[in-house]
C-alpha cells in the first residue's frame, strides 16, 4: 500500500489565538528570524533592541499600498524579538516589511522613523528590482520588498564538493558579465541560467572553482553618474552595495520576474557541482547600501541603527569601507547575523566558500580599533555548519588596515595575496631588485604564511578590481574617463607595462610581446605554490580598454566577448595547458612550504634555485632571471621553471638529473604556437640535455623524467 | 485565475488535462486531483497544453506529484508544455525531473529509426 506524505500532522500551533487588524494570528516563534511558512500561515520574526513598537506591513504582490498593517501585540515580544504567525496568507502573492517605532536621536545612534517600511534583514527573496536595468518606480514608498519563500529545493544527492584547498583553480567572474555579450549565444544572456549553459566551457578550461562577484540583492540603479562622453546611465555593475544579505539578486535570474531566482541559482550550483566545480561567493559584510547620514533607509538603519553600524561618539557613521558606513561586525547581535547569513548560503544553497570583501573590517572592534582576537572571525572559523567551507579574506580595508600575512586565521582563513600580485607584476615588467621576493612569492610566501601553509595564499595577478591581464600588458596608465570621475578613481599603482605603445596597436612585434607577457604571467601563476586565481576572460585576452575600475560599466568594457574564444585561441590553449599541467604535478600544489630538504630517491632538494648557471641563482638587484626546480615525492615529479624578465636571451645551464632521467620541454613562451606548450605527459625530450636557450622575456618549463609516457602523477 | 482539470482514462493509463494557471491558489486542487490517480498505479500523463503559467508553488506541486509517483513506481509524463513554461522549468531545474511528451515522442521516433 502506497503511503502519501501529503497528509498533515495536527499541531496545536496551527490554530490562531488572537485577531489583529482582521487577521487571525498567534504568537510566533522568535527563531528562526525572517518569514517562515508554518502550518496554516506564515511566522514573522524580527529583532529590534530599542523599538517601542513594531508593525508588520503586508502588500498584495506588486501593489503600491499595503493590504494590512498588523501591530505586534505586546505579548508577542520575547526579549527584543517581535514574532507573530499570521494565518490564511497566500505566501506566494504577498510582499511584506516592517514599521519600527522608537526614538529618533542620531547622537545616541537611534534613527527610528515609523513612516518608513523596512526590508526584513532576513528576507530570502526581495522584489522591486526583478529585471536588471528596468527603471524603478521611485515614487513608491517601499522599494525593496521582502518576500516569503519555501526552502524545499530538491538537491538530490548534491553536497558541497570539498575539494582540498590546495587543489583549487579559482575563476573569478561576474554572473551578468559572463554571458551578457550578444556573442554568448545563450538562451538567457546575463543570468544564472546563462552561466549554467557555459559550464562545458568552464570544464574544458580546467578550473574547478568559480568565485562570483556579489550575488546578494543590490540595486544596480543606485549609481547617479552618467558617462561624460555618451551621457548614458551608469549602473552599479559590480554590486558591492548590498541591499539584502539573504536574497539572491533577482536581476541575475531569467526567472526573477516570477520570483524564482532562488531555484534558478540553486540549479546553477547543482549543475556546477555535478561538473566538479565549486562555488565561492564574494560577500560584502563591511558596509551596506544604506550609506551615511544622507543615504537611504532600507532596513538596518530603521530597525536598529545603533546595533548594526559603527558610530562615532557623535552618532556619525565610521567609514572604514570608503562607501559611507561600516557594519558593526563584532557586535554580538551582528556577529550572529553574519553567521546566520553564511549558514543560510551553505545549508540552503550549498555554497562551498566565501571571499570576504575588505575583510580587515571584520577584525575591528565596536569603536573601530583592530582586535587581537576578533570574535567574528573565530566564530566563523569554528562554526559547525561552515566547518568545511573555504574562507578567504581580502585582508585590508579602506581605513588603512593592511593585514596580508597577519589576518587572524584560526587555522582556517586564506587570503588574497596582494603581495604576490605586486611582486610578480613588477618582475614581469622587468623592474630591478625583484628576483629575491619573486622566489618567496612563488614558493607560497613562507614569510607571510609560515604556520598556515601554502593554501593560505590565494595567488592572483588580476582580479575584477584592476587591469585585466591583456590591459596589464597594453597600458602604462589607467583610462577610467568613462566612469565620470575625471580619471581620479581606481588604483594608480598598477605595475603595468604597455610593451611599447599605449593601447591597441598594429605593430606585430608589440602584439607578439604582449601575448608572450600574458603567457609568462600565466606560466608563473600556475606553477606557483598557493591557490591560483584567474580573472574570467584573461584566458582569451579580455580587454577593458585600460579601465581599471569598471564597477559602473555594464557594457562591452566589462562583458566577456565570446568571439575572443576563437580570436585568441592560442592564449586559451596555453591557459588550458597550464591548468592541466598543474593538475599533473602534485609538488606545485604541496601545502607545505619547501625547505630545501633533499628527496632521497632522486637526490634533489624539494626546491632549488638556479640562474644562467645551474645551482647559482643571481639575487643581485640587476638580475631579471630566475629558475626554480621542484622535486616531488613521485619518481618523475621534477619541474624546472625558468623565468626571464630580461630583454635579452640567456643560455641556461640545466641542473643534472639522476638515474637516466632527462629534461623534457613542456612550455616555452618564446616559441611560436603550437610549440609554445605541449600536452602534459607528452613533453618533448631536449636534444641538448644540459642546456637551453631562453629567449627574451620568456618562461620555460621543463619536466625531468625517464620516459615521456611513464607514471604520471595524476590527481 | 482558476484551474480546471479533466480526467481521461484509456487502456494505457490516465490523462489529466489542466486548463488555466497553476499557482499557490490553484495548486491545492490540482494536487487533490492528481494524488488519487498516482495511487491507482497506472501511467499518468499530465497535459499542460492549455496551462498559461506555472508559478513557483505550481512547480513545487508538480514535483510533489513526481516524488509521490516515484515512490509508487508510477511513470509521470508532462505533455504540451508551452515554450514559456518550459523555459521557466528549465531555468529553475524542475524540467530535469520530468519526462515530457515531446521527449518521449522523439525517443520513440529514434527507436523506430534504429529498428529499420
Amino acid at each position: 500500500m502506497t503511503e502519501t506524505r501529503s497528509e498533515q500532522v495536527l499541531r496545536v500551533d496551527a490554530y490562531p489565538t488572537h485577531e489583529v487588524g482582521g487577521y487571525r494570528v498567534r504568537a510566533g516563534k522568535p527563531f528562526p528570524f525572517g518569514a517562515n511558512v508554518v502550518p496554516g500561515g506564515v511566522s514573522f520574526s524580527v529583532f529590534s533592541d530599542q523599538a517601542t513598537s513594531m508593525t508588520l506591513v503586508i502588500f498584495k504582490r506588486g501593489e503600491p499600498e499595503p493590504m494590512a498593517e498588523l501591530e505586534f501585540p505586546e505579548e508577542f515580544r520575547t526579549g527584543s524579538v517581535f514574532a507573530m504567525t499570521v494565518f490564511g496568507l497566500d505566501h506566494e502573492n504577498i510582499e511584506y516589511g516592517y514599521r519600527a517605532d522608537g526614538p529618533y536621536d542620531p547622537v545616541t545612534g537611534h534613527r527610528f522613523d515609523a513612516r518608513q517600511v523596512l526590508s526584513d534583514p532576513y528576507a530570502r527573496l526581495i522584489a522591486g528590482r526583478d529585471v536588471w536595468g528596468v527603471e524603478p518606480d521611485r515614487s513608491r514608498g517601499y522599494q525593496y520588498r521582502s518576500r516569503v519563500c519555501l526552502q524545499d529545493f530538491d538537491w538530490g544527492d548534491d553536497t558541497p564538493l570539498g575539494i582540498p584547498a590546495e587543489d583549487l583553480v579559482v575563476y573569478e567572474t561576474h554572473v551578468r558579465g559572463f554571458t551578457r555579450h550578444p556573442s554568448s549565444q545563450v538562451t538567457a544572456p546575463g543570468t544564472f541560467a546563462g552561466l549554467r549553459e557555459k559550464i562545458p566551457y568552464l570544464k574544458e578550461l580546467g578550473i574547478n572553482c568559480i568565485e562570483l562577484l556579489p550575488v546578494f540583492e543590490f540595486d544596480e540603479s543606485d549609481n547617479p553618474r552618467t558617462n561624460p562622453e555618451t551621457g548614458e546611465q551608469l549602473f552599479d555593475y559590480w554590486g558591492y552595495n548590498t541591499v539584502s544579505f539573504f536574497a539572491p539578486k533577482a536581476g541575475y535570474a531569467a526567472t526573477g520576474r516570477y520570483g524564482m531566482q532562488g531555484d534558478e541559482f540553486r540549479t546553477l550550483i547543482k549543475d556546477l557541482h555535478a561538473a566538479g566545480i565549486e562555488v565561492i561567493l564574494d560577500v560584502v559584510f563591511n558596509h551596506t547600501a544604506e550609506g551615511n547620514e544622507q543615504g537611504p533607509t532600507i532596513s538596518f538603519k530603521g530597525l536598529d541603527n545603533a546595533t548594526y553600524y559603527m558610530l562615532t561618539p557623535e552618532g556619525y557613521y565610521f567609514n572604514f569601507s570608503g562607501t559611507g558606513n561600516t557594519v558593526n561586525c563584532n557586535h554580538p547581535v551582528v556577529r550572529n547575523y553574519v553567521l546566520d547569513c553564511l549558514r543560510h548560503w551553505v545549508a540552503d544553497y550549498h555554497i562551498d566558500g566565501f571571499r570576504f570583501d575588505l575583510a580587515a573590517i571584520l577584525g575591528r572592534a565596536l569603536d573601530g580599533t583592530p582586535l587581537p582576537n576578533p570574535p567574528l572571525l573565530e566564530l566563523l572559523a569554528y562554526d559547525p555548519v561552515l566547518r568545511h567551507t573555504k574562507l578567504i579574506a581580502e585582508a585590508w580595508d579602506a581605513g588603512g588596515l593592511y593585514e596580508v600575512g597577519n589576518f587572524p586565521a584560526y587555522g582556517r582563513w586564506a587570503e588574497w595575496n596582494g603581495k604576490y600580485r605586486d611582486t610578480v607584476r613588477s618582475f614581469l615588467k622587468g623592474d630591478p631588485g625583484v628576483t629575491g621576493e619573486l622566489a618567496t612569492r612563488i614558493a607560497g610566501s613562507p614569510d607571510l604564511y609560515a604556520t598556515r601553509g601554502t593554501a593560505a595564499s590565494v595567488n592572483f595577478l588580476t582580479a575584477h578590481d584592476g587591469f585585466t591581464l591583456a590591459d596589464l600588458v597594453s597600458y602604462n596608465d589607467k583610462h577610467n574617463e568613462a566612469n565620470g570621475e575625471n580619471n581620479n578613481d581606481g588604483a594608480n599603482d598598477n605595475n603595468s607595462w604597455n610593451c611599447g605603445a599605449e593601447g591597441p596597436t598594429d605593430d606585430p612585434e608589440i602584439n607578439a610581446l604582449r601575448t608572450r607577457q600574458m603567457k609568462n604571467a600565466l606560466a608563473i601563476l600556475f606553477t606557483s605554490q598557493g591557490i591560483p586565481m584567474l580573472l574570467a576572460g584573461d584566458e582569451v585576452a579580455r580587454t577593458q580598454q585600460g579601465n581599471n575600475n569598471t564597477y559602473c560599466q555594464d557594457n562591452e568594457l566589462s562583458w566577456f566577448d565570446w568571439d575572443q574564444v576563437d580570436d585568441n585561441a592560442e592564449l586559451l590553449r596555453f591557459t588550458r595547458g597550464m591548468i592541466e599541467f598543474r593538475k599533473h604535478h602534485r609538488e606545485l600544489r604541496s601545502t607545505a612550504h619547501p625547505t630545501g630538504q633533499v628527496r632521497e630517491h632522486l637526490g634533489l632538494p624539494d626546491i632549488s634555485w638556479h640562474g644562467e648557471r645551474a645551482w647559482q641563482p643571481d639575487w643581485s638587484a640587476e638580475s631579471r632571471l630566475l629558475a626554480v626546480a621542484r622535486c616531488g615525492t613521485g619518481d618523475d615529479d621534477v619541474v624546472y621553471v625558468a623565468m626571464n624578465a630580461h630583454w635579452e636571451s640567456h643560455d641556461l645551464e640545466l641542473p643534472a638529473l639522476p638515474g637516466g632521467r632527462s629534461w623534457h620541454l613542456f612550455a616555452d613562451t618564446g616559441a611560436e604556437a603550437p610549440y609554445d606548450i605541449r600536452t602534459p605527459g607528452a613533453e618533448q625530450e631536449l636534444d641538448n640535455a644540459g642546456k637551453y636557450l631562453i629567449g627574451p622575456r620568456s618562461v620555460v618549463i621543463l619536466v625531468g623524467r625517464a620516459n615521456a609516457s611513464d607514471d604520471l602523477d595524476t590527481p | 485565475m482558476t484551474l480546471n482539470v479533466k480526467e481521461r482514462r484509456n487502456k494505457t493509463g490516465t490523462v489529466l488535462v489542466a486548463t488555466g494557471e497553476i499557482n499557490s491558489e490553484t495548486s491545492g486542487s490540482l494536487l487533490q486531483a492528481l494524488l488519487p490517480l498516482v495511487r491507482e498505479g497506472k501511467p499518468l500523463k499530465i497535459d499542460l497544453t492549455a496551462v498559461t503559467y506555472v508559478s513557483s508553488a505550481g512547480l513545487r506541486t508538480l514535483l510533489v506529484v513526481y516524488r509521490e509517483a516515484q515512490h509508487a513506481g508510477v511513470a509521470v509524463t508532462l505533455y504540451g508544455v508551452s515554450e514559456e513554461v518550459r523555459f521557466v522549468m528549465s531555468a529553475t531545474g524542475f524540467l530535469d525531473f520530468f519526462e515530457t511528451g515531446e521527449a518521449v515522442a522523439a525517443a520513440a521516433k529514434a527507436k523506430v529509426k534504429a529498428a529499420r
